[in-house]
């Protein structure tokens, strides 16, 4: 195969990926748009098997079939409800990959036709260094997000004195290792750069709590799309740096749109300890001991929810940890049988990654239709019936829009206070991740219903039936 | 965010743009490698071609990523992410001289780690989106 039909074929591969991307316009045209993406995919594999670079196939075949069975595997077996850390996994595989290709250019130049051992071109040296960096940096970051989505460390932020100066530190450390490889080309600094970036992603997540991960998954997304164009720069592939610049900028405008959706700068963010001293402070919840909140049962709820002409529920992340959402659709379908206006209302923030509620909602054949964002159905609440919050808190919290001394003073809410009756699932009067307390379970119209989301469903079912 | 008519007709000129400016990226390599008309190097670099089509498909993944419905936002990460690993392309080429090498080595487990990528991330992703239907 000749270099012009490569190139081309590689464009053709570029091509699918912005119409797998485009495709996620709509629910309709997205099934399509994923066709497009896998077709993209076995083109540019095919079309780099065939250019004559590859002259033995036996290692590739072996390394294909173990992780396409092991890939396989994970996705056909992974629960919704752990798609977060799934995605994070899969984030720090494209930053180890990005790495040992980085790694394999170094160490064999000539294969990719960047120069020799020692004498690597300079603009080569350059990219492969930052696009090193960049995949070292998106694996260890990746792997600490992976570790708090999972519980096998603690969500809770971790910060310790100096932790900024540290970063900073590293930061310019990581630059001069950067020069110093790029004008000694030594395979030294190569290793400690490696390392040293590998050390930075790690420090750089681990001040970022729990509830920040929506913002840290699109960031580590975005990195890893960077990561695979600096590859594409160092061997000068351009559906390599299509692909990265594409996901690359993806990723950006998910973080962007998280931050928007907790009116946080990306900065604050990714200073991290956000919400880490109420979490640390177990009297916090008890502070709600003295006032007055007024708790029903499941049959309180069933009453007053089959007696409502519109109901608008708004899923949080503890309807995922609870695993509530079948429960859930269960209890709208009754509702709906006996007549009832059903909608859900969905808080860009909620959940643990972008767009984490609407999963789970399809995976328990709620239709799409009868979901909406903010934006759309804000409005609404007010002339809705009852307000049904199930394992969410903060994103309901009338402080962010009343009390400018709030930490989340200024962030978008779904207005559920305007709703005739509000009702809130929940396991305790603990605070919300922010550690600000709700002003809403203390007024009139708002009924408390304490217990697991998911059993609380399933009574309220029973006492409709 | 915009209304998404414009931004849509500016994403389909874009793509368009920067599949024409891929084409001739194309016709001016094969002449730089002929390098029998020297009018055609002009002082530009491949490294400024390359940068090019970088910013401009930084441009076309910003106007298509806008107009991704939010409640997609969980299967675009799955998808970008899957796509991303086509960074295996510079795997197969590390991973297939013959001999034994540590680039060789490297290049196999770059394989097989985007291969997790590649299938779990593509497969994953037509499972969420299965899942989203309309109203019966």
């Amino acid at each position: 195969m000749n270099e012009t039909l490569a190139a081309l074929l590689y464009l053709v591969a570029s091509v699918c990926f912005i119409m797998a991307l485009r495709g996620l316009s709509s629910p309709q045209t997205a099934r399509g748009g994923n066709l497009y993406g896998i077709a993209g995919m076995v083109i540019a594999i095919l079309t780099t098997l065939f250019t004559g670079l590859v002259v033995s196939y036996w290692l590739i075949v072996i390394g294909i079939v173990i992780g396409g069975a092991i890939g396989t595997y994970i996705a056909l077996k992974i629960q919704m409800t752990a798609l977060p850390q799934l995605v994070a996994a899969f984030h720090s595989l494209v930053g180890l990959s990005a790495v040992c290709v980085a790694t394999a250019a170094f160490s064999a130049p000539e294969a990719y036709g960047i120069g020799v051992p020692g004498a690597i071109h300079q603009a080569s040296l350059i990219e492969m260094a930052i696009g090193l960096t960049i995949g070292a940096v998106t694996f260890t970051g990746s792997v600490v997000a992976f570790s708090k989505l999972q519980g096998l460390v603690s969500g809770r932020p971790l910060v310790f004195p100096l932790q900024h100066w540290l970063n900073l530190v590293l930061a310019l450390a990581l630059v001069g290792l950067i020069v110093g490889f790029v004008s000694t080309e030594s395979g030294a600094l190569f290793a400690a750069l490696t390392l040293l970036a590998l050390a930075f992603g790690f420090l750089l997540i681990v001040p970022i709590g729990g509830a920040d991960m929506p913002v840290v998954i699109s960031m580590l997304n975005s990195y890893s799309g960077w990561a695979a164009a600096g590859i594409g720069f160092t061997l000068s592939n351009t559906l390599l740096i299509i692909t990265g610049a594409l996901v690359g900028s993806s990723g950006a405008i998910l973080s962007y749109i998280m931050c928007k959706g907790m009116n946080r700068s990306i900065i604050n963010v990714i200073a991290g300890g956000f919400g880490g001293e109420a979490a640390a402070d177990p009297g916090r919840g008890g502070a709600a001991g003295d006032r007055l909140v007024k708790s029903g049962s499941a049959e309180d709820a069933a009453f007053i929810l089959k007696n409502a002409g519109s109901v608008i529920i708004v899923p949080g992340y503890g309807m995922a940890v609870a695993q509530a959402q079948h429960a859930l659709r269960e209890m709208a379908d009754f509702l709906k049988k006996d007549g009832v206006k059903v909608s859900y209302a969905i808080h860009p923030v909620a959940g643990r990654m972008p767009g984490h509620m609407n999963v789970l909602l399809a995976e328990a054949n709620v239709p799409y239709d009868e979901v909406f964002e903010l934006e759309e159905i804000n409005r609404d609440f007010a002339s809705t019936d009852v307000a049904f919050v199930i394992g969410a808190n903060d994103v309901t919290n009338p402080a962010a829009k009343n009390d400018p001394s709030s930490p989340i003073y200024g962030m978008p809410i779904l207005d559920v206070e305007r709703a005739k009756t509000v009702l809130f699932v929940k396991r305790s009067m603990a605070s919300g991740y922010a550690g600000v307390e709700n002003e809403l379970f203390f007024r009139d119209n708002t009924m408390m219903l304490f217990g697991d989301a998911k059993k609380m469903c399933e009574e309220i079912v029973k006492a409709l039936e | 965010m915009a209304d998404p008519t414009p931004l849509a007709q500016r994403a389909g000129e874009l793509a368009n743009d920067a599949g024409a400016l891929a084409h001739r990226l194309d016709a001016l390599q094969q002449q730089l490698t002929l390098a029998a008309h020297p009018t055609v190097v002009h002082g530009a670099t491949p490294f400024v071609f390359e940068l090019t089509v970088f910013v401009l498909a930084i441009f076309v993944g910003y106007y298509v990523v806008w107009r991704v419905t939010p409640a997609l936002h969980s299967p675009l990460m799955s998808v970008t992410n899957a796509v991303s690993s086509v960074i295996i392309v510079g795997a197969l080429i590390a991973a297939g001289p013959f001999g034994i090498s540590f680039a060789r080595l490297m290049g196999f487990v770059a394989v097989l780690l985007a291969a997790v990528n590649i299938f779990g991330g593509f497969i994953v992703t037509q499972r969420m989106l299965e899942m989203f239907q309309r109203k019966k």
